[in-house]
């Protein structure tokens, strides 16, 4: 970064830095202000929530749109099952993608290259094009509105194996070497060498996964039929209703409440979440 | 493990040999064999699911298509057929001239948006200031399309949005964003573009900080200076990420579903229904599984030779250092 800094303080811009700074905050404000009025909003009386000028700070804040979220949908129902899926998709995809990255950087076996390349390949695929089949796979297997279809075929990640494989041949091979030499077999090299070494490659992956699966909507939209098994963005547009009937400040009251984890996990984990998109160019 | 696998390797080697000469192919040590058995069961979840979920669902997409089917009865044989109906189809016709618009309008747009803003956060400016901004407009990113969408729909409100109110405080009069054809169209790409330019914007400062600081320290003793500099100087340097950027931001654009599904639900008339929401609404709401495979592998060999194309562009575009 700081070499970035000396290199581009070198370079001579047509416009004066001061209003390059307000430009660039121009921007940010425009890029946070839907998320600002969202918040703010949500903390107004469904009255005072299309006052114009939009008032920031609510004159009289209040809590009534929480209130009003927790009547009209079982908030702690859709949370439990956008969470289990989440945090289950995100743990299977550490594991599948941990160990299959491990094996293609560092194992030998036969057809290396082209399964390699099939992961590879698969990346390409949009998953609209395969909804069809896919649904109906499931259907045969009872797995239709359920949580566990949804779960199940996420567990295999592309984008995840190539990441881990990129993680592991970062690593120095005399550990693995020297771990053989002392007599430890494939699977202790792997045990205790180079998976306790792998722990941020897999918070790439990890956070990468809850950041896509807790915000994703095509996939419940068809499986989930029931609203039982609803997830949170799922439930969020039935509250808004077709015609947009539902109440404004309930409405995006739901929106900030989806929003937390997000923005924790944002906090957080921004890091992470940061290398793994640029790392690549994820398919999203 | 390897204990187990000691005697096994033995065996081989203690048999006698006739047919092949003994020295050709040397039986493997115990490792090898502990290595192969571990690929497999690291491999397994992976390669099975990959093809569970991916590779056999592709080859069913190209079958299914070639049958007429709605779950009822019983699939029938329909050859060509399904892809006639889809190119007679003036919704599908128009969702796939829709989608292309919207591509060529999205993706534009983001570069253009992430390119300038990731040039401005390189130059001179606190170490804070720099962070506060990279953070501010990656921070969309993490938000679901849906809510998003759900929000944008109330801004962009015709009579009561804040977004009309501003243009009104320059003296524009209101837009009436979600409810004609032409705007319509416009909202839809502006909120993508809302949510998605932080991709992009991560990538140009990723690529920027990769520029070597001496190529420019030659640049401005040979006197060129601002735009000028940019242009011959930076843009050829940062090409390869500029060619993942598009590539992957044209291969999202075209399966955009969750914006134009919420904000507009495809209209007014058809004049934002997508691609992807045609196969969604010819599967899962009509049953029409054949037809709705037929506009899938159609949409996927159209990703196929967009992306194709571009890598054959760029051989002229793209320079590699």
């Amino acid at each position: 970064m700081s070499q970035a800094t000396t290199t581009f303080s070198r370079v001579r811009y047509g416009l004066a830095p001061w209003a390059r700074i307000a430009g660039l905050a121009v921007c940010a404000l425009l890029t946070l202000g839907p998320v600002v009025w969202t918040v703010s909003t949500s903390l107004r009386t469904p009255a005072e929530a299309f006052d114009l000028p939009p008032r920031i700070i609510p004159a009289d804040p209040s809590a009534d749109a929480y209130r009003g979220v927790f009547d009209q949908l079982d908030v702690w129902l859709l949370a439990l099952n956008s969470t289990l899926v989440t945090a289950l998709i995100a743990v299977g995809q550490m594991i599948t993608a941990g160990l299959a990255g491990y094996a293609f950087a560092r194992l030998e076996f036969r057809f290396k290259k082209p399964l390699f390349a099939l992961v590879l390949a698969t990346m390409m695929v949009p998953l609209q094009v395969t909804v069809v089949p896919v649904f109906l796979v499931l259907k045969s297997m009872s797995l239709t509105d359920t949580l566990l279809g949804l779960i199940v075929p996420a567990f295999p990640t592309a984008f995840g194996t190539f990441l881990m494989r990129q993680y592991f041949l970062g690593m120095p091979k005399d550990l693995g070497e020297a771990a053989m030499l002392d007599g430890a077999g494939p699977w202790r090299t792997f045990r205790s060498v180079y998976a306790p070494l792998a722990a941020p490659g897999l918070a790439i992956v990890g956070v990468l996964a809850f950041n896509y699966h807790w915000n994703e909507f095509f996939r419940p939209l068809i499986l989930e039929t029931s609203s039982q098994n609803y997830t949170l963005p799922l439930g969020l547009v039935s509250l808004q209703g077709n015609l947009g009937t539902g109440s404004v400040s309930v409405v995006l009251a739901g929106v900030v409440l989806s929003m937390i984890p997000a923005v924790a996990v944002f906090v957080v984990g921004q890091r992470p979440l940061r290398e793994g998109i640029t790392s690549a160019g994820v398919n999203r | 493990m390897t204990d187990t696998q000691v005697p096994d390797t033995q065996v081989p080697a203690a048999r006698p040999r006739s047919a092949a000469p003994p020295a050709a192919v040397p039986p493997p040590p115990a490792r090898d064999r502990g290595t192969r058995l571990l690929a497999t069961l690291f491999l397994a979840p992976t390669i099975v699911g990959i093809v569970v979920f991916t590779v056999l669902p592709i080859v069913g997409s190209v079958v299914l298509s070639l049958f007429r089917w709605d779950v009822i009865d019983s699939p029938s044989f329909a050859g060509a057929a399904n892809y006639g109906e889809v190119f007679g189809d003036e919704t599908v016709l128009v969702s796939f001239r829709n989608t292309l618009v919207f591509m060529v309008f999205a993706v534009a747009l983001q570069l253009l948006i992430a390119l300038t803003l990731a040039l401005a956060v390189n130059g001179r400016m606190p170490v804070w200031l720099r962070s506060v901004f990279r953070s501010a407009f990656f921070f969309p990113l993490v938000l679901s399309a849906a809510s998003i969408s759900v929000v944008m729909k109330y801004l962009f409100n015709q009579d009561f949005g804040v977004v009309n109110w501003l243009l009104g405080l320059v003296g524009i009069a209101p837009v009436p964003w979600l409810t004609s054809e032409n705007a319509a169209m416009a909202t839809v790409v502006l909120v993508y573009v809302w949510q998605q330019f932080g991709f992009s914007f991560l990538l140009f400062v990723g690529g920027l900080n990769n520029i070597p600081k001496e190529i420019h320290e030659a640049a401005s003793l040979d006197g060129a200076t601002g735009l000028r500099k940019h242009l011959s100087v930076t843009l050829p340097l940062l090409s390869p990420t500029l060619l993942v950027a598009s590539v992957v931001g044209i291969i999202n654009a075209l399966q955009v579903f969750e914006q134009p599904y919420v904000l507009t639900n495809g209209g007014p008339g058809d004049s934002t229904r997508t691609v992807v929401m045609v196969i969604y609404e010819t599967a899962f709401e009509q049953l029409r599984f054949g037809e709705a495979s037929a506009v899938g592998v159609l949409l996927f060999v159209l990703i196929m030779a967009v992306t194709a194309l571009q890598f054959r562009l760029s051989r002229r575009f793209v320079h590699y250092q």
